[in-house]
């Protein structure tokens, strides 16, 4: 049976609320660099409830090695790709661990990648970081993107083959800069891969994050975004697609700490298959001196098959009124039948009227992205999980149509 | 020629107190070229009949036959029957987001022929019909449906009518909701695909204001799920004058 939340329909609710603050507020969340603040948790834990911990269970490690994984860079001439030595005052910028994966990781790196946008400089091309994985012993990473004051550029982190990897993604977006960071989990089947994403945004500056989501066994991406000065702007576009067996989380955490910032949060999902999982959690927390912010998010997902099962919990905390704007959806709906119904009815066979449906729930949100590498990359991604759903529900191999 | 004959068709609904017994024991021949009107009153059963036709899966046949061209319709899935060439177009037309009108009906025309239609020749064909049902280009790009009018929706109907040149086209209470302007020009799409197609036509209608634009060569009367008379287009101005209660009455009665 699909398990589904409505959070459209859902105002009253008390799964989440409005204008008050819960027990479980973001802002008491406990973040630290210190390994022994934050244990390993057991699973009962706020955010960890929808986890599967067991599978994560070698991340929350001290010992993480760092050769399970192979970083390449090709970068746009303009920007600079360096190794930092762990305890380089260039790290930690951009806010503190918020997890046991996020605090395992940042104290078990010796060094980290860092690219670097010069000040004013526009990069001409895409910086591609491939992450390739080359074995499964459980490793520890820390890549570190630098945007410094009104610089422009695209970053693509690029995630491939089986590995069990810890990351850290730091994103310090300076004054004025623009920086679009394009995640892509497109592991193999056995991977498992939690990630924080950290995220500064200076004054006017403006942080365009992607992330994308397919492969894997667990895929656990927590991107937080803090504003540090008046004038940010923060765009979050995910897109996932869970097959059976799959486990793939995202939560967010937008924090509108400092007035007159503005975020948009955008994240569509498809599952299939038995026990495929989805999580979505997005928290927002608007505080008492962020006032002018405007926020909006939105989560929605279509399950395809029975068995697959998508939790969807968006979660605005808001501890002023001198606000712009400030919302959020959720809702998590079959596959429709009656457009089943009308597409079949002009002459379409089911497997096409069915592709024709899944492209174009995602195609506005393919279209945001933006980086046409990427986008065209995504399309043939839906349609390899198409052919698989269609065979599920056809009972035919994808060849053999 | 073809024909497309209903017989002794029993159809029921799935309801959430199990399945109700809407159609009683249709009776109808229709052939090429002809216009058959079917009115009624609201529950009577008129657009069971379409939707059972195209194949919904809401609505279970129970007994009875259909046949285009001596082939079995209710053997066929839902776009075996539009490829056979039956085309419904529909009261509520449903929402496809993300998928653009010019898509849509390329992929829909394509799969109905068997073939993608000529490119240039398409495209010409597509541009002309929205013009000539005062359909703005700009709805090419534009996702089915969503967020059209009540009106955009009817002519995006009748121009996947033209379009698609269907053997035997079912017209589901499309004049209901239309503005004068819009149903004028609706049944001059209707009356184009007549002239050009010889299609067969199965116009479902609450009410004589669409028939005044096309002209029936028949007309059935529907009350209880099934056709209670029949007649030529005078019966249509009796129903005009008199509305449906004399059959009501009958049926209460009967």
């Amino acid at each position: 049976m699909t398990l589904t939340t409505d959070h459209t329909r859902a105002t009253a609710d008390g799964t989440h609320s409005h204008g008050v603050v819960p027990a479980g507020s973001r802002a008491e969340r406990k973040t630290s660099f210190d390994l022994a603040d934050i244990p390993v948790p057991s699973g009962r834990e706020e955010e960890w409830r929808f986890s599967p911990v067991a599978r994560i269970q070698p991340l929350f490690s001290e010992q993480l090695g760092s050769d399970g994984v192979a970083v390449t860079v090709e970068a746009a001439p303009e920007v600079k790709v360096e190794t930092l030595a762990r305890g380089d005052e260039r790290l930690g910028r951009a806010g503190k661990p918020g997890d046991r994966t996020a605090v395992a990781a940042w104290n078990a790196v010796a060094e980290a990648t860092a690219v670097t946008i010069p000040a004013e400089a526009v990069a001409s091309d895409v910086t591609s970081v491939r992450i390739d994985g080359v074995s499964k012993d459980a490793t520890a990473a820390h890549l570190v993107v630098t945007a410094e004051r009104h610089s422009e550029a695209v970053v693509v982190i690029d995630h491939r083959g089986e590995a069990l990897l810890n990351q850290t993604v730091e994103l310090v977006v300076e004054d004025g800069a623009h920086l679009t960071v394009v995640s892509v989990q497109d592991w193999a089947d056995g991977a498992v891969h939690a990630s924080s994403h950290r995220a500064a945004i200076g004054r006017d500056a403006k942080l365009k994050h992607v992330v994308v989501t397919f492969g894997g066994d667990v895929v656990r991406v927590t991107p937080d975004a803090t504003f540090t000065a008046e004038g940010g702007e923060v765009e979050m576009v995910g897109l996932y697609f869970a097959d059976a067996d799959q486990h793939q989380e995202h939560r967010l955490f937008v924090d509108h700490a400092v007035p007159r910032c503005k975020s948009r949060v955008t994240y569509k999902g498809a599952l299939q298959g038995a026990s495929a999982h989805t999580v979505w959690v997005g928290d927002v927390l608007i505080q008492a001196e962020a006032e002018g912010t405007d926020t909006y998010e939105l989560n929605r997902n279509l399950v395809l098959t029975d068995g697959a099962r998508a939790d969807s919990v968006p979660n605005l905390e808001i501890e002023t009124g001198e606000i712009d704007g400030a919302g959020h959806a959720s809702a998590t709906g079959r596959f429709d039948d009656e457009q089943l119904f009308y597409l079949m009815a002009r002459g379409i066979p089911e497997i096409d009227a069915r592709r024709l449906v899944v492209r174009g729930f995602f195609a506005e949100l393919i279209q945001d992205i933006g980086v046409a590498s990427v986008q065209d990359r995504l399309l043939a991604s839906i349609e390899a999980e198409l052919e698989k759903s269609m065979s599920v529900i056809t009972g035919v191999a994808p060849d053999a149509e | 020629m073809s024909t497309l004959e209903i017989r002794d068709l029993h159809v029921s609904v799935e309801t959430k107190e199990g399945a109700k017994p809407i159609l009683r024991g249709v009776d109808l021949t229709i052939k090429s070229g002809e216009t058959h009107a079917i009115m009624g009153p609201n529950g009577s059963g008129k657009s069971t009949l379409a939707s059972a036709l195209a194949g919904h899966p809401k609505y279970e046949v129970t007994s009875g036959t259909v046949t285009l061209d001596g082939e079995d319709v209710l053997e066929m899935s839902v776009d075996e029957r539009a490829r056979a060439g039956l085309f419904l177009a529909m009261q509520y037309p449903v929402e496809v987001p993300g998928v653009s009108v010019a898509n849509f009906l390329r992929t829909a025309k394509t799969a109905i022929d068997g073939e993608a239609p000529a490119l240039r020749h398409w495209g010409k064909e597509v541009k002309g019909a929205m013009e000539n049902l005062r359909i703005d280009s700009s709805f090419a790009e534009r996702s089915v449906n969503e967020g059209f009018s009540g009106g955009e929706k009817k002519r995006h109907e009748i121009l996947q009518m033209e379009l698609f040149k269907p053997r035997f086209a079912i017209l589901d209470e499309t004049d209901s909701g239309l503005d004068v302007d819009a149903l004028r020009v609706v049944s001059e799409g209707v009356n184009r695909a007549k002239e050009t197609t010889d299609v067969g036509v199965l116009l479902i209608t609450h009410y004589t204001r669409i028939l005044r634009y096309i002209k029936p060569d028949f007309v059935h009367v529907f009350v209880d799920g099934k056709i209670a008379e029949e007649g030529g287009p005078e019966l249509a101005e009796r129903l005009e004058d008199e509305g449906y209660d004399r059959f009501l009455t009958a049926g209460a009665t009967a």
